[in-house]
């Protein structure tokens, strides 16, 4: 990585200098008729900076990164894989970029065409044959299929029905998305074997449940293996089960959830269909539901008929969850993805995500505590053992130590079941090569945790900054260049 | 042992009994869980607070924490010594480091409530 | 395999080391009833020419507005953008990080967020601005959320002219919250709040310019708001304060908005960035991510996520906002763009704009009796409200007939504002010609004269 400082822009700026120029601009003839009131006296501060060192800026701090194309990147729950290069010119070619949302239909028929059957391969996918492509991401997927559970609760008159139970290993993300919807959480605990414990499930159904959010595989890397034992026991009860799909790359092409009686799902395209979301996004998280649920899916929905592909309202539509019609331009390279995997790639990244996931959960079982020893998902999740934390040690420390030795962290303190969880996702895309790499830096930070090497509590020492002060940040927050 | 002229709750407050006035706090334990404190939040003098809810929140950079109230009363006083400094609750919770004094109607108000000696073994039992 | 690199070698050595003889051994924990017994029912994978030439067919179906005139605005706008964005956007880098969760390796991402950040408040005119949400609809709805939250009340009073999508985004939010959404309807094309803003409001909401591309008094939205103690939000066009004043410097309380007109293709809608701007007050209400200067242990300026209690990850069922994933990457583009601008890039922006739109309302119904301004007494910005004789019948024929001639406009208004039949926008940027204005006109002539012949 670039060691050396970035200035930031707004510190480099000297008047007059530009970059981009648009020829004509008359302020006084395009001030006449505006309201002098609204009129302002100069443009915004923004940054003066020449073209060269612009590009110089941005280079430069794209250096200060650790990225999928740079580095391992085991982020647990991420699913930081490689995104092929092929989707980006993809998706950039002006037929798509350059489309217009309120173009007639007429003129966006290819557009049309390609959320149809991307539909239509996601309903294959799941065993869920509604889909909707809106949400911007995971947690608006979770949000919108919440909405739509209401919507059809209302329609039955079940209005006490206010309860949404939900595993502790989930992720914040769920309980956030009911309180959004008005819906109350109840927490369900998990059992010693890291899954749903279907005692508990039992105690707590009841004529206010309206449903279960249950992520499967589930945050610890396990498969819920009673997931058609638990929809039973949700639909007896007179609820509705959500699959939360954000480690559906595990089971993709292996199992469908809408088989084992889930009723609603989502799915990250930018996980699970690979669609690059540097720096937090964006995301896509199209939702996939049952016939029953169809009619409640937000509007527009892409409808085929004889004379081509239209947008149309659904009958008991919960409305609209964004603008226009989705992410499109992820739901372009989450297509190309799975048109250019098939049928059979798609298996083959399942079989590879666990494949990898279980042959790193294997090399470092001797050296690190794994509390959940089966086999696993995708992921898996460990800890320091005792004689580590005897010594001192964090999961803090550890995760800095991976970075001076060259590997993004996996992530770390989650899921909050496990105290000092360190969760790692190898996904398919990496080699055995990768894979030993990391095992042999796990394995080096074990010795050097056993017995309380001080490199540890110092790391990282060759990265842009050592450890930030994060307290410092809240205490005294500066937030943006000019609120000192 | 912690000092045992107070009586404590699960969640980790504290509270002691001064005539008809409840002072209340966090305890050393909960702030050691808690790492560095960057943030309190508290109710105003004037305002109420009822047994078993929370009155406040204290954060952490990476955790957040209710505080829960042990009894039924009208807030008098908030500490005032924690207005910009977090250091009295950081470094002496069961001291100066006291969050609010609450009024109550009995000398009975903190009944139920664990004593010293149980609470050092539920914190035994969490560590 | 496409992108899968273990080979059936390595794939033996590993199961040998994980103690299982196949690769069906691994989902031995999956229930039987929910395991396919047969290969999806999805196409068999394609080389990458094959998938190259798959896209380039579908994509030939398509008439991308981008590359005719657009006339078309409703919130998204054909705005040029420097190729420099682009390039800079390649670098993989930026392009396959993740959230900069951990400080020490991405100061890069962090860096350039703080920088977005800073360069969002600067053109809303607030103290702080947040990492960025999904769009500008559900900026405005968690807008208003965290105005209920601040505010602990249960009334939201919503312009007419704000965009309909971001209106019935607003409904979607918060029609489970007990609060009661009220509209202030347009007359004359601009907001009249009546006495629909009392001391039960929570949030005032309007858009600037309105859909109907009209100029809003913020002063009287701000004081409608203060007099009652409720915050003012606004749903700004970010280009707009190239020449108009930011909202923030009208007293407005909340500012956020689309940025797709900040470097960001159409896309068909997606992904934009929607931006987040407030005063530092509201800072532990705010939704979603937001980085902080801070120091590193040796004393070196270093940037972080911060005020992260606040999200779902830590509160989870308190959180001020379920968001989590973002727009981060979208909004890398604004960041770039808005730099690439700088004041007097976006003043020129903004001034040809509004050049082109001022041209085309004295254009068009001076060659064409049929078509006038809609609303002649109010100000526009570079989007244009105008009514054709003959009603929605007429906009449909204008619509084909443009399409015909190769032009992309005319966004009809009836649809979502009952009584405006007739009436319909044409936007129009710094790449709109003069020569595009008279094709424009041109055709709108020629359409009008055969319907009179008929």
């Amino acid at each position: 990585m670039n060691q050396t400082p970035v200035s930031l822009l707004f510190e480099d700026s000297r008047p007059g200098r530009r970059c981009t120029r648009t020829t004509g601009a008359d302020r006084a003839r395009a001030s006449a008729g505006l309201p002098s009131g609204e009129l302002r006296a100069a443009p915004p501060a923004l940054p003066e900076i020449g073209e060269l060192d612009l590009v110089r800026h941005f280079t430069r701090l794209s250096q200060r990164n650790y990225a999928i194309s740079t580095h391992f990147y085991p982020l647990g729950s991420c699913t930081m894989k490689y995104n092929p290069q092929v989707n980006e010119a993809i998706a950039a070619a002006p037929g798509w970029s350059g489309l217009h949302p309120l173009q007639p239909e007429g003129e966006v028929q290819g557009a049309l065409g390609l959320m149809h059957q991307l539909q239509a391969d996601l309903a294959e996918a799941t065993g869920l044959p509604a889909v909707t492509l809106h949400p911007a991401a995971g947690a608006h997927g979770e949000l919108t299929a919440l909405l739509v559970l209401r919507a059809w609760l209302q329609e039955r008159g079940e209005t006490a029905r206010r309860t949404i139970l939900i595993p502790d290993s989930a992720h914040g993300t769920n309980p956030a998305s009911c309180t959004l919807a008005g819906f109350k959480v109840v927490t369900l605990k998990s059992g010693d074997d890291g899954l749903t414990d279907l005692d508990d499930l039992r105690a707590k159904l009841g004529d206010d449940t309206a449903g279960l959010m249950i992520t499967n595989p589930n945050t610890l890397g396990l498969f819920e293996e009673n997931i058609d034992q638990i929809c039973a026991l949700v639909h007896q009860a007179g609820g509705k089960v959500y699959m939360d799909g954000a480690n559906f790359n595990a089971i993709v092409g292996i199992a469908r959830p809408g088989d084992a009686g889930v009723d609603m799902m989502h799915l990250n395209l930018h996980k699970t269909f690979s669609t690059p979301h540097g720096g937090g996004g964006p995301g896509s998280g199209p939702i996939c539901v049952t016939e029953e649920l169809r009619p409640y899916l937000p509007t527009p929905q892409v409808v085929e008929h004889q004379e081509g592909y239209q947008l149309e309202t659904p009958a008991k539509s919960i409305g609209r969850v964004r603008a226009y019609h989705g992410n499109f331009l992820v739901l372009v390279r989450a297509y190309a993805y799975v048109k250019r995997l098939g049928r059979e790639g798609l298996r083959r990244v399942a079989e590879n995500a666990v494949l990898n996931a279980n042959y790193l959960r294997v090399e470092l079982r001797d050296h690190w505590r794994v509390p959940y020893d089966g086999i696993c998902m995708h992921e898996f999740v460990a800890r320091p053992t005792k004689t580590m934390r005897d010594a001192g040690v964090h999961t803090l420390d550890v995760a800095k130590r991976l970075i001076e030795l060259g590997f993004h962290p996996p992530t770390v303190y989650f899921p909050l079941v496990v105290n000092e969880a360190i969760m790692a996702e190898p996904t398919e895309t990496e080699s055995k090569e990768t894979l030993d790499s990391y095992v042999a830096a796990m394995i080096q930070i074990a010795e050097e945790a056993r017995r309380g090497d001080p490199v540890l509590a110092a790391a990282p020492q060759n990265t842009p900054v050592s450890r930030v002060d994060e307290a410092r940040a809240v205490k005294d927050p500066r937030l943006c260049f000019r609120c000192g | 042992m912690r000092p045992q002229d107070r009586s404590y709750l699960d969640s980790h407050e504290w509270a002691r009994l001064d005539g008809d006035v409840v002072t209340i706090g966090i305890t050393d334990f909960a702030v050691e869980q808690l790492g560095e404190l960057v943030y309190l939040e508290l109710p105003s003098a004037g305002d109420s607070v009822s047994r078993g809810t929370s009155f406040g929140e204290v954060e952490s950079v990476k955790a957040v924490s209710d505080v829960n109230s042990p009894v039924d009363g009208e807030v008098v006083e908030v500490n005032a010594g924690l207005g910009d400094e977090l250091g009295p609750l950081q470094n002496t919770p069961l001291e100066d480091g006291w969050l609010i004094k609450v009024r109550v109607a009995g000398p009975d108000a903190l009944a139920g409530l664990i004593d010293a000696a149980a609470y050092e073994e539920l914190v035994a039992a969490q560590s | 395999m496409p992108y899968i690199q273990n080979s059936a070698q390595d794939q033996r050595e590993m199961l040998e080391r994980i103690g299982l003889d196949s690769l069906d051994q691994l989902f031995a924990p999956l229930p039987a009833a929910m395991k396919l017994d047969r290969p999806l029912d999805i196409d068999p994978g394609r080389t990458e020419l094959e998938l190259k030439q798959h896209l380039a067919e579908m994509a030939s179906w398509n008439h991308p507005a981008a590359e005719r005139p657009c006339f078309l605005g409703g919130g998204t706008y054909d705005h040029d953008w420097p190729a420099l964005i682009d390039s800079l956007m390649g670098r993989t880098e930026f392009l396959t990080a993740y959230t900069p969760y951990q400080p020490e390796c991405s100061q890069g991402t962090l860096q350039w967020i703080y920088e977005f950040q800073s360069m969002i408040a600067e053109i809303c005119g607030c103290e702080i601005a947040n990492a960025s949400m999904y769009d500008g609809a559900s900026a405005a709805a968690e807008a208003a959320l965290m105005a209920i939250a601040i505010k602990r009340r249960h009334k939201v009073v919503v312009s007419a002219g704000l965009h309909p999508h971001a209106r019935a985004t607003l409904h979607t939010y918060l029609q489970h919250h007990g609060t009661e959404l009220v509209e202030a309807p347009l007359v004359d094309g601009v907001t009249q709040w009546g006495d629909l803003v009392d001391g039960r409001t929570a949030a005032v909401l309007v858009q600037q310019p309105n859909y109907l591309g009209l100029i809003e008094d913020l002063d009287q939205v701000q004081s409608t708001a203060a007099d009652h103690g409720a915050l003012s939000v606004c749903s700004l066009y970010p280009v707009a304060t190239g020449l108009l004043r930011s909202p923030g410097h009208a007293g407005i309380d909340v500012v956020v908005g689309d940025g797709q007109s900040l470097g960001v293709p159409m896309g068909f809608g997606g992904p934009h960035f929607g931006f987040f701007a407030t005063r530092q007050e509201f800072v532990r209400k705010l939704p979603g991510r937001l980085v902080g200067e801070s120091l590193d242990r040796d004393g070196r300026r270093a940037y972080t996520l911060t005020f992260a209690t606040r999200e779902q990850h830590i509160r989870r069922e308190k959180a001020t906002s379920n968001i989590c994933t973002n727009n981060a990457l979208i909004a890398l583009r604004g960041c770039i763009h808005m730099a690439a601008l700088g004041p007097q890039g976006l003043e020129e922006v903004a001034c040809v704009s509004r050049q082109r739109a001022l041209e085309l309302a004295e254009v068009l119904p001076a060659s064409n009796g049929n078509l006038q301004l809609a609303f002649p007494q109010q100000a526009f910005f570079n989007e244009v409200p105008f009514r054709a004789a003959g009603g929605e019948a007429a906009v449909r024929r204008l619509q084909q007939a443009l399409a015909h001639g190769g032009i992309s406009g005319v966004l009809p208004m009836a649809p979502d504002y009952p009584g405006l039949e007739g009436v319909f926008t044409l936007a129009c940027t710094e790449k709109t010609s003069s020569s595009d204005i008279q094709a424009l006109a041109r055709i709108a002539a020629e359409c009008f004269r055969t319907e009179a012949a008929l």
